[in-house]
């Protein structure tokens, strides 16, 4: 399955998907020591993003939430690429500053958690492996 | 989006990193948003400064930043800090130390326009400040979108910001008509106002019919509460604001707001004097106009606080008071004009039970963190404290 979108920040990125149907806020509710999900609301609360690539609909919460994101990836626990329906201020700054590829207009409930995908964020593509 | 050639130049790295990241922020946000181009802004206004909010990795971020070389270009001031124990303080001031590096004023204060940053009708800028964008959009006429804290920064470095949202001309129209059917008269009526449309309304640019605010303090106070307990970034009042002529658009929803409603947010916040162990005034921070009433208001009542009374104001105001002799007045009552901090954004859990305020912003935030509040107007406040 191929789905289009658009570039947010570029770069390339393959690997396992983790998949929250639900907006998702950063500041306090990812923890950037761990990358373990606080969020209490959250359907993946508990699941780790590291090294994953995190897809959700979109951010929501403080906008200091962008630099959870950069702590993640100073932390080496930032996911590899981001995919979201819909890009917002938060998630686009914590990712343009931490350089983590992304992409958005994609429609998320397509995707889920353990498929196998490749991110080419320069194009907006997203390729999973079926 | 369209680029200028040195506006490419810096995107692709010419001019090194600190620019090119902050470009590229900019460039992100004016495509998701679908801005036309860049446009030069005439201030910044940052949030992100107490290290409560921002943490080790805000801190981190601003380091390799300033590593970077990173400079503002425009008039830049600063949000306030947070207070907290000496382990805070230190962390604190290197956050500010880090902005001041950039370049930035170390004004730290939610009411910039108190002091040197004070736009003109018009002006286009970058402030991340919740009411003092509202205070700039809606009772001076700037245009300014609600900017985050990496955003305000990224275009206080590259002097520019995307074209989009409340900088353009169509997203300035009202969308909803608010009919005010109840007597609105003190800084307390107006903070529960705008504390009560926030929830209401959420994100709209509403048109006040049936307001005459006294000062322009509370339209502030109305204004804040209103993007404190939603995202309001501008209003229009008839008659008073300096837009409500082009305000309106067709076929507009009215809303009214009742007496019954204001009432509802003041008994929200009445907890009882015995609960209460500080006041605080100057949320957001206090005129040199509002000082002024608070010491007469002391002078009136005649004998010390016995809980003590704080007010949170700029630096510049503060300088003001001093001169003036108000300091002198409120200091001989227990009371304390404390500049720079903001209590709200400080970690002064466990410091104090309860909190006696004219602010509903305030009071909305208090009440959130487990604090016993107390809503009323400085007068009340004063002349019922123990």
């Amino acid at each position: 399955m191929r789905l289009s979108g658009r570039k947010i920040v570029g770069g390339k990125a393959e690997g396992e998907l983790i998949v929250s149907q639900k907006p998702l806020s950063f500041l306090g509710g990812v923890d950037p020591e761990t990358g373990i999900v606080t969020d209490a609301e959250s359907d993946i609360r508990g699941q780790n993003i590291a090294g994953k690539i995190l897809a959700f609909p979109r951010g929501k919460g403080s906008t200091v939430g962008s630099y959870v994101i950069y702590a993640l990836k100073k932390n080496g626990k930032a996911p590899k690429a981001i995919i979201v329906g819909e890009a917002e201020t938060i998630v686009a700054t914590g990712a343009i500053i931490a350089g983590i590829p992304m992409v958005d207009g994609i429609d998320v409930s397509k995707l889920r958690s353990g498929m196998r995908v490749s991110v080419n964020a320069d194009e907006g593509l997203v390729e999973i492996e079926e | 989006m369209y680029l200028t050639k040195e506006e490419e130049l810096i995107l692709a790295g010419e001019y090194g990193y600190a620019l090119q990241k902050a470009m590229e922020i900019l460039v992100a946000l004016g495509e998701i948003y679908g801005a036309d181009k860049l446009i030069p802004i005439k201030s910044a206004q940052i949030a992100g400064v107490s290290y409560k909010n921002i943490g080790d990795a805000g801190m981190e971020f601003l380091r390799d930043f300033v590593d970077a070389g990173a400079k503002v270009s425009v008039y830049t001031t600063l949000n306030p800090a947070g207070i907290g124990d000496d382990e805070f303080m230190e962390k604190q001031m290197e956050v500010l130390e880090l902005y001041r590096k950039m370049g930035i004023e170390i004004t730290s204060t939610c009411t910039p326009y108190y002091g040197a940053n004070l736009p003109k009708f018009g002006d286009h800028l970058a402030w991340s400040e919740s009411s003092a964008v509202s205070f700039a959009n809606s009772v001076l006429g700037a245009r300014t979108n609600r900017e985050g804290g990496p955003s305000s920064l990224a275009a206080a470095i590259v002097g520019k910001t995307p074209n989009y949202g409340l900088h353009l001309d169509e997203n300035r129209k009202a969308t909803v008509i608010v009919n005010v059917d109840a007597e609105v008269e003190t800084f307390v009526d107006y903070s529960a106002l705008g504390y009560h449309l926030g929830k209401v309304l959420g994100s709209d640019v509403p048109y006040f019919r049936g307001l005459r605010p006294s000062n322009a303090e509370y339209l502030k106070e109305m204004g804040a509460a209103m993007a404190a307990s939603g995202s309001i970034a501008l209003y229009h009042v008839e008659g008073e604001t300096p837009e409500y002529r082009w305000a309106i658009a067709d076929k507009l929803e009215t809303i009214a707001v009742e007496e019954s409603d204001i009432r509802a947010v003041k008994e929200a916040f009445s907890d009882d004097w015995s609960e209460i162990d500080m006041i605080l005034i100057g949320c957001p921070h206090a005129s040199l106009a509002e000082i002024k009433e608070v010491a007469e208001l002391l002078r009136t009542r005649g004998k010390p606080l016995k809980v003590p009374l704080f007010i949170t104001a700029g630096r510049a105001v503060k300088a003001l008071a001093d001169a003036l002799g108000y300091t002198e007045t409120i200091e001989r009552y227990n009371g304390r004009i404390i500049p720079d901090v903001c209590f709200v954004v400080s970690p002064i859990r466990g410091w104090y039970r309860g909190i006696a305020t004219n602010s509903g912003k305030s009071a909305f935030y208090f009440r959130s963190f487990g604090f016993s509040v107390r809503l009323d107007d400085a007068e009340n406040l004063i002349m019922e404290a123990p």
